[in-house]
């Protein structure tokens, strides 16, 4: 203990290391200085050891090819591509099963936690079922199973069900015909983001006129007129240049259209699903937590029952809802790496998987992978973050 | 499982490498008979080569070519550890001193020897890969196969030969890529692809695991070289030596007609050779470390070469494979074993 009073009388300076602000520094220092030396003796130790046993190190192996094949790829791949490649189109396919995972997921929750407060009770005690049936289970068997029994059930490639001779659904998959965009479709796509534009603008014009005069507008009639009518306009008088590639049965399977794999709709299904499950209780204890007084207040001033929630009821639910509805975000994000169990081709499965079997770079590979999974998790917490800033109380 | 196996495997492996100390040559040999036992890296599964039987005792060739090195080493079979691993574990399991040989149907190839770290100590058994078909589909060439899709495992060589030959002949597939064995023959099962590749030998044990194993065919083409073989550490001489001639000392046994059977009349033979691999001759164990009658605990625990590959693959087990090149030498195959002297 520092005897401040006593140092006070003395006109010689404290010594600065009673200084707390100065000792806080010393130890912060400290403690950097050992985190830092930590790290390099572990690359060093690992750099030695790999070295000692003749295990090749470096990121040389990135530009050789990479001679197999990937199930699934966004991007053009093929075997003569690069081991750098296979780590591109892993990446974008975890990217891709974890945004629709997202979207079913926030949508399914949303739904069945707004179902769990319904005064129905049939239709409250199914979204208590559904929600206690799928957060229990195990996402692994969950995958499985949603994999095996679509594999296992639907029809062999010859005798798929089929909608019109242009979908076509069998065990490898869900056949669509894909779009074909010919001469002139830019028009058409200038006039869709013409169309957005004017609506965002729209929207700001009518709460601005709202804020002023209290006059309200119908601004989603007249938004979502522009956003169909305007592109359609526009597509029709340009000639409608766009056909439809139709997938047709040729030797072993079909060709052309396009394809979504089942490893792909298994894995989405089954992450949507789990993670629906965990979101529709935090909706739930998200809009319990809206007091009641704040509904009769609402219903006092004259407010419609639609106005209500939306105005006032969802606004302050979304605070309590923001924050766990992130961590599902990562959850569901992490667990997509769960897709090796299936064969759906992710960075896991891909890269961490086949490209390090098969160059043997261990270390680089897993560094690489843990990477990536940190930098998707933070690029997702700082757009939430953002989100909640901008949900948050504002104090007036 | 095995997803949350693999993450978990690799992890403490790359961690293991970090925290390790040197490591020295002779090592594994020393810290082995420290310990009593050896730690060899096996299959999850895989019928003939290494599967734990009904009684849950693990079988199989490359099984046995780790019990051949314990027998050497401890006078005693038994003394084994077997850790199961799948393709994309095993290296770093070895490079990181989890186990002390990897014996788990591992293709020798030029990478593998010279950037793991790693030694290959011979060949157990000479696989090649090939392709498997449900008969209703009446293919009889692999060069049918063009646009079929194609199961396949993880992390192996298969994958890589599988995309040569049919981008050398010109021919499309999609490969749908399984992380364990017993995960791609479930897909052909269900219909997932029409064709199933791994080694032949594989995919005969495999094809084992279907309802009906009559209605699914090997083509005859094979479209690679996959001779397997046990693995070890570079840079470990001595426990190098000892795998490379347990395994020859098998195959020596097989030619000189020494069996599990005959093997203690043989002790008392007038052959110079045979008196050299079973013991009678002294001080001949020492090279390696070990008793004189090092290869005669081998034949008479494990068998010889012969002995092993019928048992397991051969005419007295399910997959009744013929030795082909398996054979030895003398006998139209090209198994061969350095001499004893």
């Amino acid at each position: 203990m520092s005897d401040t009073s006593k140092d006070s009388e003395q006109p010689a300076k404290p010594s600065r290391l009673r200084d707390p602000a100065f000792r806080a520094l010393i130890f912060q220092i400290l403690a950097t200085a050992a985190v830092v030396a930590f790290f390099i003796y572990i690359v060093r130790n690992t750099l030695h050891n790999m070295e000692l046993r003749g295990i090749s190190t470096g990121f040389d192996f990135l530009d050789r090819a990479s001679g197999f094949a990937i199930l699934q790829s966004l991007v053009p791949y093929s075997e003569a591509s690069s081991y750098g490649r296979t780590f591109i189109v892993g990446l974008l396919n975890t990217i891709l099963v974890s945004a629709l995972g997202i979207f079913f997921a926030t949508l399914i929750g949303f739904l069945v936690g707004v179902l769990r407060l319904s005064k129905n009770w049939l239709v409250n005690k199914l979204a208590m079922i559904y929600i206690e049936l799928f957060r229990n289970i195990p996402l692994l068997l969950q995958i499985l199973f949603w994999y095996f029994a679509i594999a296992f059930n639907l029809p062999s490639p010859r005798q798929s069900l089929s909608m019109g001779d242009a979908f076509f659904l069998n065990n490898r998959g869900m056949y669509l015909p894909a779009p074909q965009f010919g001469e002139g479709f830019w028009m058409t796509g200038l006039a869709i983001v013409a169309a957005i534009v004017g609506a965002i603008l729209l929207v700001r014009w009518s709460r601005q006129r709202f804020e002023a005069t209290g006059q309200t507008f119908p601004t989603l009639y007249v938004s979502l007129g522009l956003l169909i009518g305007l592109p359609l306009i526009v597509f029709l008088a340009s000639g409608a240049p766009l056909h439809w590639e139709l997938p047709e049965l040729k030797g072993f399977n079909f060709k052309g259209g396009l394809t979504v794999i089942p490893e792909l709709f298994a894995l989405t299904l089954a992450l949507s699903i789990y993670t629906a499950a965990f979101i529709a209780e935090t909706v739930r204890s998200g809009i319990q937590a809206v007091s009641h007084g704040q509904t009769e207040a609402a219903s006092a001033l004259g407010l419609s029952h639609a106005r209500t929630l939306r105005l006032v009821v969802i606004p302050q639910a979304m605070r309590v809802i923001i924050p766990p509805l992130t961590s599902q975000y990562l959850n569901l994000t992490k667990n997509s790496s769960l897709a090796v169990a299936i064969g759906y081709p992710d960075l896991v499965a891909v890269f961490s998987g086949t490209t390090l079997n098969q160059t043997g770079q261990a270390v680089e590979i897993i560094a690489i992978t843990m990477a990536v999974y940190l930098s998707l998790s933070l690029g997702i917490s700082l757009f939430m973050n953002w989100y909640n800033a901008k949900m948050a109380l504002r104090e007036r | 499982m095995t997803i949350k196996k693999i993450t978990v495997m690799t992890a403490t492996a790359v961690a293991g490498m970090m925290f390790m100390g040197s490591a020295q040559a002779g090592a594994t040999f020393d810290a082995v008979k420290k310990k009593g036992f050896v730690q060899c890296g096996v299959t999850t599964g895989l019928p003939g080569f290494s599967a734990p039987d009904e009684k849950g005792n693990w079988t199989g060739i490359d099984v046995d070519t780790c019990r051949a090195v314990a027998a050497a080493m401890f006078g005693d079979a038994t003394k084994v550890n077997f850790k199961p691993l799948n393709a994309k574990e095993r290296f770093t399991a070895l490079q990181s001193g989890e186990i002390d040989i990897l014996s788990r149907n591992t293709t020798w190839t030029y990478t593998r020897d010279t950037s793991l770290g790693l030694n290959f100590a011979g060949v157990n058994y000479y696989d090649g890969q090939g392709f498997m078909v449900s008969k209703k589909l009446g293919v009889k060439s692999a060069l049918e196969l063009s646009g079929a899709a194609i199961c396949i495992q993880a992390g192996t060589t298969t994958e890589l030969n599988l995309a040569d030959y049919f981008r050398a002949n010109k021919m499309e597939y999609t490969a749908i890529t399984y992380d364990t064995s017993e995960e791609t023959i479930k897909g052909f099962e269900a219909g997932r692809c029409d064709v199933l590749t791994s080694d032949q030998s594989q995919l005969y044990g495999l094809r084992t695991k279907l309802p009906d194993p009559a209605s699914a065919v090997v083509l005859p083409e094979v479209i690679s070289k996959e001779p397997l073989g046990p693995v070890v550490r570079q840079g470990d001489d001595e426990w190098f030596n000892l795998v490379k001639w347990s395994l020859f000392a098998q195959l020596n046994a097989e030619e000189l007609g020494v069996t599990s059977k005959n093997v203690d009349q043989m002790l008392k033979s007038a052959d110079p050779s045979i008196k050299r691999l079973v013991g009678g001759e002294a001080g001949f164990g020492k090279f390696l470390g070990l008793d004189d009658k090092w290869a005669y605990y081998i034949v008479k625990q494990v068998g010889n070469y012969g002995e092993m590959f019928e048992r397991n693959v051969g005419q007295g087990s399910p997959l009744q494979i013929s030795r082909g090149l398996n054979a030895l030498w003398n006998k139209g195959g090209i198994q061969y074993a350095p001499p004893v002297r």
